[in-house]
């Protein structure tokens, strides 16, 4: 019987080095995949991983945060959080999507946008904002899954999407623990605390009803372990693509709104 | 590193160099204000007739909600939609329903958000007002079903929408639930787009955080008050990520615009005609 995890210790597998990154869902899922990069406008951002591929024959196109594995990985990717222009690729590859029919699958692993002086002179919070509109309101089937650390705006940007799946150790937060902690109680050491009252982890945010699935993970994160986390995300992907691909536009996109719409609608009232 | 430690103390440092000071003797308009920007001393109804900027020094004070209305609507035009609306403690985290019972009693406003129609130099339109005083205008659920509620309406009924931001970001007390409202909205003004109908973002000081990475920065037209702190991180958690301090008036409402993020900056005097105008500049040709 697995012993039922604290939110703090699930944050730190969350964070875990051991967890397969973006790529390596791609590689395991995806054939013939193939990298698209730059914005097209300024530059190409890394840590953000688009392309085309297909999946069980359907061209799809994807789209996710890339973390490294040792210090020289992490400045390549930028410890996963995107710039500006990371954000403006995976515009741009939506679009692209939105116009040759394919649908979009996202990986989110982030601890949060990159909070720098160049991605503040780029617009950060535009580029953000502009992502999760087009994402919301695109004319294709979108399926998101959360692999790791799903770090506010930087995560919601690539996910709000017609399914949230979260992988059972990834989290799902409108800022860090630590910041959490030091913002409300002036002590980041108060962190784990904090992983408790800010309900982050996939069941909690599968009972706000944040997300739409939760995927239970291997105990073990070995060669094995991951060769059946890979599987249940390929199946995953293969069942929900079936349900949407079978919608017309407008009720995808009408179902899409009304997820969105339907966030916090009873935490409220008159 | 810790990318948001900073930002409260940050918000609330700026918070007070805004805050009018309140000399206790007098109430009403006879109520002496003391300029943040040069210290001189003004009663509200010299304040008011110079919208809130300082006479001497040019400088921006905090405008509440309906203040502000009252500086943009046409007299005796607005009409308030969802007034009491007010958000549950979704979380159930501790002491938060007594913080928002404070922010009321402070500000006499149930949230964070005033919306509602109004007129604007004789224009028909669906406007939201942010109050940085309640809470800081952080984004929680009912701030979002607030302005969701008011966008559909706009969608609805082919309105034009304005919407004044301010923000420190988001409503910690409600966790993920309030970063859902930046998708929420974003969505909501992304179906009011689609229409083909005119949304004009207004940033004033502070609009940071989700807001920004939001609706404040999905307005078809975006223009700034002068001076505002505009951005996603705040200006201490950059200067925590990049080991150095950041020049002056980074992120500024003129750094914005330097940078291609704002349209214009439009001095509070002139925003009303500059909203009516830019309205009155969207009508179909073939209303004509
Ligand atoms: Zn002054």
């Amino acid at each position: 019987m697995k012993r039922v995890l604290t939110a703090g210790e699930r944050v730190k597998l969350a964070r875990s080095p051991q967890r397969p990154r973006a790529k390596e869902y791609i590689e395991a899922i995806f054939d013939d995949f193939i990298e698209l990069a730059g914005d097209g406008a300024f530059g190409e951002d890394r840590s953000l991983v688009c392309g085309i591929g297909s999946y069980r024959g359907i061209p799809v196109t994807v789209i996710g945060q890339q973390k490294g594995r040792n210090f020289e990985e992490n400045m390549l990717y930028r410890f996963g959080m995107p710039n500006p222009e990371g954000y403006r690729k995976a515009i741009r590859l939506m679009r692209q999507a939105e116009k040759f029919g394919r649908p979009v699958i996202t990986f989110v692993d982030t601890p949060g946008a990159y909070p720098g002086k160049e991605a503040e002179e780029r617009g950060q919070g535009m580029a953000i904002a502009k992502c999760i509109q087009v994402m919301s309101l695109l004319k294709v089937p979108t399926v998101t899954f959360f692999i790791g650390e799903g770090g506010s705006g930087g995560a919601l940007a690539i996910a709000t999407s017609d399914r949230r799946i979260m992988l059972e150790n990834s989290i799902f937060s409108i800022l860090s623990p630590e910041g959490f902690a030091s913002i409300l109680w002036h002590d980041a050491d108060r962190w784990e605390e904090a992983c408790d009252a800010m309900k982050l982890t996939a069941g909690d945010i599968l009972e706000l009803g944040a997300c739409d699935e939760v995927i239970p993970e291997p105990e073990v994160m070995d060669e094995t372990g991951r060769r059946i986390l890979f599987k249940k995300v390929d199946r995953a992907i293969d069942r929900n693509l079936k349900e949407l691909l079978k919608l017309s536009e407008k009720e995808l996109l009408k179902g899409r709104y009304k997820k969105l719409r339907d966030m916090g609608k009873t935490d409220v009232r008159n | 590193m810790n990318p948001f430690s900073e930002k409260k103390s940050i918000l609330d440092s700026v918070n007070s160099l805004l805050r009018p000071m309140r000399k206790p003797a007098a109430g009403g308009e006879d109520k002496i204000y003391k300029c943040k920007g040069c210290g001189n001393k003004y009663t509200k109804a010299i304040l008011r007739e110079n919208h809130f900027v300082c006479p001497s020094c040019g400088h921006y004070g905090k405008l509440s909600a309906r203040t502000r209305i009252t500086t943009v609507a046409d007299r005796k035009s607005f009409r308030e939609f969802s007034r009491s609306m007010i958000g549950k403690n979704p979380l159930k985290f501790p002491g938060y329903e007594e913080k928002i019972r404070d922010a009321e009693k402070a500000t006499g406003l149930k949230e964070a958000v005033i919306t509602g129609t109004c007129t604007i130099d004789g224009e028909k339109a669906v406007i939201c007002v942010m109050d940085s005083r309640f809470l800081m205008a952080s984004m929680g659920t009912a701030v979002g079903e607030k302005i969701t509620r008011a966008c559909e309406y706009a969608t609805k009924k082919k309105l034009p929408i304005v919407v004044f931001c301010a923000s420190g970001g988001a409503r910690m007390q409600e966790g993920i639930l309030s970063l859902m409202q930046m998708a929420k909205t974003s969505a909501a003004f992304g179906k009011h787009g689609e229409a083909g109908l005119l949304f004009i973002s207004v940033l004033t000081n502070p609009t940071t955080g989700g807001v920004t990475a939001s609706f404040a920065g999905l307005g078809d037209v975006i223009l700034a008050e002068p001076g505002a702190l505009i951005g996603f991180a705040g200006p201490r958690v950059i200067e925590q990520t990049i080991g150095e301090k950041l020049p002056e008036g980074f992120q500024s409402s003129e750094f914005q615009l330097e940078h291609g993020f704002v349209d214009a900056i439009v001095k509070r005097e002139n925003m009303k005609e500059t909203i009516g105008k830019i309205i009155n500049l969207h009508r179909k040709a073939k209303d004509y």
